[in-house]
């Protein structure tokens, strides 16, 4: 159990695009990696590289001992992927999906059941994947992707349509796929998603790694203030402001806000006062880190 | 082996749900099959309607050996109301009326039917002919033997089973290889597979298998409809319209997956499939014979898979030649699979 991923030089080019741009990094037996980036950053490109449905134009892959383009069967048979877009055979119901790729993978029919019953399509069994939603579809190919137990799995926005709460129940499945120390390595745009779930992130632009490291440490790299919120009407604005001293004060309907690096000092002025009412912390977020990193405009 | 099967599974499962297709495979070549036997049942093979007025000592009189014979061509009714019968034949629902008056037999017929005439008029002559000789007491010194070159009921039925049921074969093989493969391209079904621990030989010939088994489903509802409805008698050496159709469906596969890597979608494919199969089936004679084509026609037909399955079928199923007349037309159905798959698989792209 635990493969360890190691990405070297990697490089693939579309014409004049540099898709993905001397990207390099590993990933631990056992770590739970996420890969982060805004659209045509090159994460699913990076991600068919490793899976071994592209051949690198340069650098190298490894997972354990294996290179994936080589498509090996022993190392086939204890990877996972789910694609970003999802396919299915056509006319199949979802239980029928899964005995399909059940049996690709050499998997007894038991584990059918048991995947519906993890992704939450028990009643959905019977049904056409045709029939079934966007989320639906979803979860149904991330079954077919854990369905035979892999040992590293690879997730491309796996959570993209889920609704709330199939996005709780699938990073539950992911953590205890992950606690039981197989390495998994996501895509997603839910910055708080990659915060919860992952050790560590990647953050992509243009095709190349711009940061790489645990999410706290991201954000503590950032060095970013802290913004402290009151009820309005709870503190009157000039006592705000002197309180606040050089940190910046806003006021409006919504509330009382001290933007401030040195947080205890003002969050201990306040409670001497006794105005916490409608108080909150926030602190910056994996998201801050994002922005800050890869700016705040479109992209392609 | 467990791959192999559940593939294969989950394809026939796919075609057999999609209503569509199958119309197509089956159905709509079916259409036609009942269309054309309706329209050329029989032609010229059936009994002349025949009204008889009053005592015909000819038809009356003749020995049961004779009349067995005269009954293969004649069915004869009896009336006694001249005028009416007469009616029938002016509105074509008799053939002729015939009638003995003393010595000479009167056969009254309508020239609108010029084949139903002939027949009627040559029919009776001979019976007079005959009937004249046995009053002279002579024994006939000539005789005459008649005897078909094809099998002896050789109706329009015999041609156009064969011929349809390999448009048939080609459609459902062609456009199953074609559909499937962009589909499967677009869908990033071909990729995924591409990931599962399974080498790239069981996903084709899982989709091979699936090819011959639909074809065979349409050869058996063919020839089960054929013989069941229209008459049609298959010949000593039909069984081998399975190898034959095996070979066919390998080539028809072929220039499926050609047109499948050439297509972008789907309805390309199906465009691109249908230009081809649709003209290759006229050219092969699958829906008219190709006797009176001109020698151009011809000369294309030879280069057309679809003409050697055809030509192939018709001599085992319905014209009786031994199972070795169906060699060739294999060979040549494989040699035409072998050049275009390995053209198809230069053009091959796992995705888009
Ligand atoms: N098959 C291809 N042909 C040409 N260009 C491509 C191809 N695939 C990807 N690209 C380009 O490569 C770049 C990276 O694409 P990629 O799909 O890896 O991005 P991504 O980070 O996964 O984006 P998203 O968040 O939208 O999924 C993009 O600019 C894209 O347009
Ligand atoms: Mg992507």
């Amino acid at each position: 159990m635990g493969v360890e991923i190691r990405v070297e030089g990697l490089v693939m080019t579309y014409g004049d695009v540099r898709a993905v741009d001397d990207v390099s990094f590993t990933v631990a037996p056992g770590e739970f990696f996420g890969l982060l980036g805004p659209n045509g950053a090159g994460k699913t490109t990076t991600l068919e590289m490793i899976e071994g449905l592209r051949r690198p134009q340069s650098g190298t892959v490894r997972i354990g001992e294996h290179e994936p383009w080589r498509r090996e069967p022993e190392l086939q048979r204890r990877m996972g992927v789910q694609l970003q877009s999802s396919s299915f055979f056509e006319r199949l119901t979802a239980r029928e999906q899964l005995d399909t790729f059940g049996a690709l993978y050499g998997v007894a029919p038991g584990r059918t059941a048991e995947m519906l019953e993890q992704v939450g399509l028990v009643d959905k069994a019977d049904v056409r994947t045709e029939d079934l939603s966007g989320g639906q579809k979803q979860r149904l190919s991330i079954a077919c992707a854990l369905i035979h137990d892999p040992e590293v799995v690879f997730l491309d926005e796996p959570t993209a349509a889920l609704d709330p709460q199939a996005r709780r129940n699938l990073w539950d499945v992911l953590r205890s796929i992950n606690d039981s120390g197989r390495t998994v390595v996501l895509t997603t745009h839910h910055m708080d998603e990659a915060e919860v779930l992952c050790d560590r992130v990647a953050i992509m632009d243009a095709g190349r790694i711009l940061e790489l490291d645990t999410p706290a440490a991201l954000v503590r790299g950032l060095d970013a203030p802290v913004r402290i919120s009151l009820a309005p009407g709870t503190l009157p604005v000039s006592d705000a402001r002197a309180l606040a001293g050089d940190d910046p004060v806003t006021d409006d309907d919504s509330g009382t806000t001290i933007t401030t690096r040195d947080p205890s000092r003002v969050l201990t002025a306040l409670a001497r006062r006794d105005a916490l009412d409608g108080l909150s912390v926030k602190g910056a977020s994996l998201e801050d880190v994002f922005l800050e990193l890869t700016g705040r405009e479109y992209r392609a | 082996m467990r791959a192999f099967r559940s593939l294969a599974r989950a394809m026939l499962k796919g075609f057999f749900r999609d209503k569509m297709a199958f119309f197509f495979a089956v159905i709509f070549p079916l259409m036609f099959l009942v269309l054309f036997g309706g329209i050329f049942t029989d032609q010229g093979a059936s009994r002349s309607d025949v009204i008889q007025i009053g005592a015909v000592s000819v038809l009356d009189d003749a020995p049961r050996a004779v009349r067995a014979a005269l009954d293969e061509s004649l069915d004869v009714t009896r009336s006694s109301d001249e005028q009416d019968a007469l009616e029938q034949v002016r509105k074509g629902d008799a053939d002729a009326v015939i009638r003995q008056d003393g010595d000479r037999l009167v056969v009254r017929y309508s020239q609108a039917d010029q084949v139903q005439a002939a027949t009627v008029r040559g029919t009776f002559e001979a019976i007079v002919q005959s009937a004249n000789l046995a009053e002279t007491g002579q024994v006939p010194r000539f005789s005459l033997t008649t005897d078909q070159v094809e099998d002896d009921s050789l109706k329009s039925i015999q041609y156009y089973t064969p011929g349809l049921m390999g448009w048939a074969i080609a459609s459902g093989a062609t456009f199953g290889a074609a559909t499937n493969l962009v589909v499967w391209r677009r869908n990033g079904l071909l990729r995924r597979l591409r990931l599962a621990p399974i080498p790239t030989r069981s996903v084709v010939l899982a989709r091979v298998a699936v090819s011959i088994a639909i074809a065979i489903v349409q050869a058996a509802i063919f020839v089960g409809v054929g013989v069941a409805l229209f008459g049609l008698r298959l010949t000593g050496s039909w069984p081998m319209i399975v190898p034959l159709l095996v070979c066919g469906t390998l080539a028809f596969m072929a220039i499926g997956l050609l047109a499948g890597a050439v297509a972008r979608s789907e309805e390309a494919a199906v465009g691109i499939a249908n230009f081809v199969v649709l003209p290759m089936a006229f050219l092969s004679g699958s829906f008219f014979p190709l006797d009176g084509a001109p020698g151009y026609v011809t000369a294309i037909s030879k280069v057309l898979p679809l003409k050697h399955l055809n030509d192939g079928m018709l001599d085992t199923m319905v014209r009786g030649e031994g199972p070795s007349s169906a060699v060739v037309p294999m060979l040549i159905l494989l040699g035409f699979a072998v050049v275009v798959t390995a053209v198809a698989s230069r053009l091959f792209r796992w995705d888009d």
